[in-house]
């Protein structure tokens, strides 16, 4: 590479690290990083080699939160900015952005101090019509206690998104209070006359859930829903499709099919469509149907965090903003317990537990600006960023598995927000593109899921591939040239100074 | 046999007219010697749409009661259906169709009856001839001059009458290494590097055959190339065993005894049916939206039009390689010397040569290594992905051309003046023009249908200040260096633009691409124009590609 830098890499990013055989000019060393950088390094003794490389192994795989870098991270904020800085994203402000609460629904406080439900957040929006006894008993009927509660409220047609886990149905099972919870949730968009119930699995292992006392909604018992399946697979599979995929860009010097076999054998598009798919059938019922949509799969964390997420993007043009997408990450996967710790091993642990379920979000999200290149606040850069503070470890946000845990933790007192530190460096990541008044913007995105849509991510998966170094890219060009343009204009129109933070917050008027 | 007498059926009212992205039309279809016109006279702004015949590809016809349906698939890959009451009427529509859509003669073709008042036949045609670029290229001037000793076409018949060659070497010996190179196509010069005065030669094989012939006037003539300095290379595009095989029938490579301070290189490229079966393969397979990633991506793999793509941008590579780094002069060959010749020396000119990277200087480059250079246009673009016809010499190597440069632009995309809807147009033009340019196989042939006096050129009238404007780049910044083009497989993508031009898919990257000028436009009517040319500059140190980033804005 030509532009000189020094490579840092924060430990809890180490993938994994590999010693190849001693040669004549010393010990190869790589470095394989959770977000897709491989570092080569050659050390002259071999000795300092298996030193390095011992080191390594040991701090890239923590036992203990206390050892992760977030508790020692300290980017000198005093105590009050600090506190400031964990209010900046505020979810009670995003749902009454939503309009909620409203004549429909309320917060309940029946999980308060997770007596309920210990991985979901303390607040819940249900239906004002369901009794507390209807959500108590609608909890005990779902794995792990993870009730059908508000996802997302869509103003237009009063159709919204609800998720939890699988019902408790073995072959027979059933809860009227939880078939009651659907109806409530139902007949909170009053023009409706049915509701989706979306799980998100593939039929078949919704079935084999049956046999474990889990499984999925009976249609004779739930008056009024219709059951559709939409085939993402699970975690596993995709942690398997993800490591084909990563050894496909890997590969020393592919024939163009190698690589295109590579590709298909991987099946990792073939998944990125299938959540994109999910989000496409939620969205639809929602903006053009009206209808009400209940998401889950079995625990309601992973597949159903993606597919809730990906449904808000393409309905909600504020989830296209760079703040917007903040606070979507915040609700459907932060206080909804999505298992970031587990899935993104932050601590030494079961690899069976990891999965690259956040990465196919995002990369929904890229394969979406794509098709759409002016609808989205913010560039691929961002959705990277994003990508390698899932896995850092450097703020305090995506440590855990729930908001109990973190709690318990005392993330906020002890380590800082991530959010703020994006914002303030929000220029770095804005599509040139985007503009609020831009027909692209506004509205629902309604994206063609055709195979030949879906793009081998390069700004994400490439980064192997060592001979290409980017100085500068065409959308640095038109931000150079906008922000110009921009200053030029003041210069014309006022003789006066103009506040710099003025031009710097373009692009933010939608939630000012 | 006159043109109208293959039209039977010249009008037919009630029409309905499908195509992708639109609501049905119905109105008048009218068939005349070199058009199919549809008009919707509903209103007053009447809506119309004018195909050249030469651009339908194929039809399709079927009978639904008694109307009949008609499926047109055209060249610049369009497709659309045409419900046509009355079986009569519909079969004497396709019948004529079928005729006039595959004219033989070219002075029957249509740009010898395009007229339009803003042009006039009179004056120069084309942009540059051989001696016009040789007065242009000074550093041409010491070691080289230009031959006409092709003037009648008869040393060669494919090269133009013009020719530069060694200084050194007289039109005896031409004529002599000429009779040893299949087709006449004896090496000749196609360009000389601005930097260290290295050149790119191109040629067709040497005719060597079973018996290693050898000619010396051939060997002296590239020796002289190389003038002294101690090495040349050769690149030839075939495997060392397809080189090896060609002298059976009478062709052959240079031998490393004959040729001892020649390095030849052999790269192995795909030529003729099995390029164009490339092409038919990959256009079904953007026609099928139902398939599933998986199928889609075996369907592209087994289409190869990628791996096309990454061979002759590698090969490009290795000859800017060969000149820019090693600082040597290179010959490329093939075996005519028509087809993959022309393909890599012209990439190779462009990563290299700052000066084919404006509109003006890729048309002059595509003048010169292409129309000039004898590529047989008319055979190998006589029908294109849709076509039934058997395949006789079909072969879309200049759209190939067309794709590689798309990548290298969209890797560095600052670095050309034109942009996508340039390589777009010239897609279409190839295939079906109002324009002689691409008209026949050779200089000899244009001469003697008369294609200059007849005609317009399309390079000349893409350079029109208001045509051009619709095609420049608008983050166009020049420079100096080469653009080297990453060919890993992942640097290289499907050219959505050209195939799924006609899907909805293209439809929101016009948005952007309007979008990208209006900030540019913006820019400049704020800045003013004394201050346009600093703005746009960023810095470039180093030139590698942009293509992790362009993946943000493909679209630009």
């Amino acid at each position: 590479m030509e532009h000189i830098r020094t490579p840092k890499v924060l430990h809890s990013l180490v993938y994994n690290v590999e010693r190849l055989p001693t040669n004549s000019s010393g010990s190869p060393l790589i470095i394989r990083c959770k977000n897709f950088h491989v570092y080569r390094l050659l050390i002259p003794q071999e000795k300092d080699c298996l030193d390095v490389l011992a080191s390594l192994t040991q701090l890239s795989c923590p036992e203990r939160y206390g050892e992760l870098f977030c508790f020692s991270f300290n980017p000198n904020l005093d105590k009050e900015l600090r506190e400031k800085a964990w209010g900046f994203i505020n979810l009670k402000a995003e749902f009454s952005r939503m309009g909620i609460p409203c004549n429909l629904w309320h917060v309940t406080a029946a999980n308060h101090e997770y007596r309920l439900c210990d991985t979901y957040p303390s607040e819940l929006f249900v239906p004002k019509s369901a009794s507390p006894a209807v959500i108590v008993g609608s909890a005990k009927f779902r794995s792990r206690g993870r009730l059908p509660v508000l996802s997302y409220f869509h103003r237009d047609t009063s159709a919204s998104i609800c998720r939890s886990s699988q019902p408790l149905t073995g072959f027979s099972a059933r809860s009227s209070d939880d078939e009651q919870m659907l109806q409530a949730i139902m007949k909170s968009n009053p023009v409706s006359e049915f509701m989706y119930v979306v799980d998100t699995r593939p039929k078949l292992n919704a079935m084999a859930n049956r046999a474990a006392g889990k499984g999925y909604e009976n249609e004779d018992h739930y008056t009024n829903i219709k059951l559709q399946f939409i085939g993402i697979e699970n975690i596993h599979v995709m942690r398997n499709s993800q490591q084909k995929y990563l050894s496909v860009g890997e590969l020393a010097a592919p024939s163009m099919s190698d690589f295109l076999w590579g590709l298909e054998n991987s099946g990792w598009l073939k998944h990125i469509k299938a959540v994109l798919d999910a989000g496409v059938f939620i969205a639809k019922a929602v903006a053009e149907d009206g209808v009400s949509v209940l998401v889950h799969c079995s625990d309601g964390w992973d597949r159903t965090a993606q597919a809730c997420s990906v449904a808000s993007v393409l309905l909600d043009p504020y989830y296209r903003t760079i703040k917007g997408l903040m606070v979507l990450i915040e609700k459907d996967w932060v206080s909804f317990g999505h298992k970031f710790s587990h899935r993104y091993a932050h601590l030494d642990g079961d690899p069976k537990e990891v999965s690259p379920v956040m990465d196919q979000f995002l990369e929904c999200v890229w394969q979406l600006m794509q098709q759409f290149p002016c609808a989205f606040e913010f560039s691929e850069r961002f959705l990277i960023q994003l990508h390698t503070h899932i896995y850092s470890c450097q703020h305090g946000n995506f440590i855990g598995n729930c908001q109990k845990e973190r709690r318990d933790l005392r993330l906020q007192e002890r380590t800082h927000s991530l959010w703020p530190h994006l914002w303030e460096n929000r220029a770095e990541y804005t599509n040139p593109l985007y503009r609020t008044d831009h027909s692209q913007t506004q509205g629902v995105l309604k994206p063609l899921t055709t195979a030949y849509c879906f793009k081998f991510w390069k700004g994400m998966y490439g980064r192997a591939e060592k001979s290409v170094a980017s100085h500068q890219s065409p959308a640095d060009c038109l931000n150079a040239v906008r922000e110009e343009s921009q200053q030029l204009e003041e210069e014309l129109s006022s003789h006066q100074e103009v506040p710099r933070e003025m031009d710097a917050g373009q692009g933010i008027h939608m939630h000012a | 046999m006159e043109l109208s007498e293959h039209i039977k059926t010249a009008n037919v009212e009630d029409v309905t007219l499908r195509r992708p992205f639109h609501p049905a039309l119905r109105g008048t279809l009218c068939v005349t010697s070199h058009h199919l016109l549809f008009s919707d006279r509903k209103d007053e702004a009447s809506w119309q749409l004018l195909i050249l015949l030469k651009n339908i590809d194929a039809i399709e016809k079927r009978a639904v009661g008694s109307s009949g349906t008609i499926t047109i698939k055209c060249k610049d890959l369009l497709v659309l259906q045409l419900e046509i009451p009355g079986m009569e009427e519909c079969l004497n529509i396709a019948s004529s169709i079928e005729a006039l859509s595959s004219l033989e003669s070219v002075t029957e073709m249509y740009p010898f009856f395009y007229r339009p008042s803003h042009l006039t036949l009179n004056g120069p045609w084309g942009l540059s001839s051989t001696e016009q670029y040789y007065k242009q290229t000074e550093r041409l001037w010491d070691r080289w001059r230009v031959s006409t000793l092709n003037s009648d076409y008869s040393v060669c018949p494919s090269y133009p009458s013009a020719v530069i060659m060694p200084r050194e070497v007289d039109d005896d010996k031409l004529i002599r290494s000429a009779r040893f190179r299949q087709g006449g196509r004896f090496p000749v010069l196609s360009y000389c590097h601005h930097r260290n005065g290295m050149v790119i030669m191109r040629s067709s094989q040497p005719l060597t055959g079973a018996n290693k012939k050898r000619c010396k006037e051939d060997e002296l003539l590239l020796q002289a190339v190389i003038d002294g300095s101690e090495l040349g290379y050769i690149i030839d595009l075939r495997s060392a065993q397809q080189a090896q095989q060609a002298r059976m029938t009478g062709g052959g490579f240079e031998s490393k005894s004959f040729y001892s301070h020649w390095k030849r290189i052999h790269r192995h490229h795909e030529r003729g049916k099995v390029v164009q079966e490339s092409l038919i393969k990959l256009v079904e397979a953007c026609s099928d939206p139902s398939h599933s990633v998986d199928r889609w991506l075996s369907k592209l793999e087994n289409s190869k039009w990628l791996s096309h793509v990454h061979s002759a941008l590698s090969t490009a590579g290795l000859v800017v390689e060969c000149v820019e780094r090693d600082g040597h002069s290179v010959l490329v060959h093939g075996s005519e010397g028509t087809d993959n010749t022309l393909l890599v020396s012209s990439l190779a000119q462009l990563i290299l040569d700052p000066a084919s990277r404006t509109v003006t200087g890729f048309l002059c480059l595509l003048e010169r290594e292409w129309i000039q250079a004898g590529h047989p246009f008319q055979q190998r673009c006589a029908h294109s992905a849709y076509s039934h016809a058997r395949l006789k010499q079909e072969c879309p190597i200049f759209l190939l051309l067309l794709d590689c440069v798309w990548q290298v632009w969209r890797q560095f995309p600052l670095a050309l003046e034109f942009s996508e809807a340039l390589l777009l147009r010239l897609a279409q033009e190839v295939y079906a023009s109002n324009y002689g340019t691409f008209l026949c196989n050779s200089e000899q042939e244009r001469c003697a249908a008369g294609v200059k006096e007849n005609t317009h050129c399309l390079f000349q009238s893409l350079l029109r200040p208001d045509i051009e404007e619709q095609y420049l780049n608008p983050l166009y910044e020049p420079t100096d260096l080469a653009i080297w083009p990453s060919v890993h497989p992942q640097s290289l993508q499907l050219w959505t633009g050209l195939f799924l031009r006609w899907t909805e898919y293209a439809q929101n990257m016009e948005e952007a691409r309007e979008e990208v000028w209006s900030i540019v436009k913006e820019h400049h009517e704020q800045a003013g124009p004394d201050r346009t040319n600093n703005t746009l500059s960023t810095h470039c140190d180093t030139l590698t590609p942009f293509e992790n980033l362009m993946d943000e804005l493909t679209i630009l």
